[in-house]
């Protein structure tokens, strides 16, 4: 069976559950799902947050996922990878960004589902604009991202 | 080529895209930036520290020396928070 990639950008709220169920729906061939929810914070640094609003480049956020998403399965042996992102105006507790990875046997699925978010927050074209009781302002980008997406970097 | 800004550079600049004709002096993205730059208050304001600012040409992550010639859209931006 061919592997089986799913990207969406999208403003609606994902269910986490049905987008397993559509990875393993009628396969034999996986042993492995790792699922890895990104979700919006109540606070930050001790200010409650109202909201997160999600900007994005469309063009280049669909490209730039599938480029990742096509490096994870040409270095992992993975059935099937699910990325959604969304964008728009999000609340605290819901959620943000999906990445489903599924193969034969954990080590793949795991690895490249933290390869993926790592990518994800250092490359793709997103941004974080959050409001609070002080104000509204853009969430700075952090050096730990970077540094996250550049460990995968083969030597 | 068209221009494209988000995040707080279009805020900035004050508008989200623009068709623009730099001169054939203007080779790199780094030489588009200083060229923007002269266009006017808002754009100085959006491009006072260069280094901070992110570039793409047609979707692609750019380094500030790469070649602009050729490009149908190259798009300016913040260090990235999706994720």
């Amino acid at each position: 069976m061919t592997a089986l990639v799913t990207i969406r950008i999208q403003e609606a709220d994902f269910d986490i559950a049905r987008e397993i169920s559509a990875l393993t729906e009628a396969r034999t061939d996986i042993g492995a799902v790792v699922s890895f929810s990104g979700i919006c914070r109540g606070s930050e640094g001790g200010e409650p947050i109202a909201a997160l609003t999600l900007e994005h480049y469309p063009e280049m956020a669909e490209a730039e996922i599938a480029r990742h998403a096509d490096t994870a399965m040409s270095r992992w042996p993975l059935t099937a990878l699910t990325v959604i992102h969304r964008v728009g105006r999000i609340a605290p507790g819901e959620n943000i960004v999906l990445v489903l990875t599924a193969s034969r046997h954990r080590q793949a699925a795991f690895q490249a589902a933290e390869f993926l978010m790592d990518y994800l927050k250092a490359n793709a074209p997103f941004w974080k604009r959050e409001e609070s009781a002080a104000g509204a302002g853009w969430v700075e980008a952090r050096h730990d991202d970077d540094a996250a997406a550049a460990r995968w970097t083969k030597s | 080529m068209k221009v494209k800004y988000f995040a707080w550079v279009r805020e900035r600049v004050g508008k989200a895209e623009e068709t623009i004709e730099p001169p054939a002096s203007v080779r790199t993205v780094d030489d588009l930036i200083a060229w923007l730059a002269r266009r006017g208050e808002t754009y100085a304001y959006a491009f006072e520290a260069p280094r901070v600012i992110r570039a793409a040409i047609d979707h692609t992550h750019v380094k500030p020396d790469a070649v602009i010639a050729g490009a149908r859209e190259i798009a300016f931006f913040p260090p990235m928070t999706g994720g």
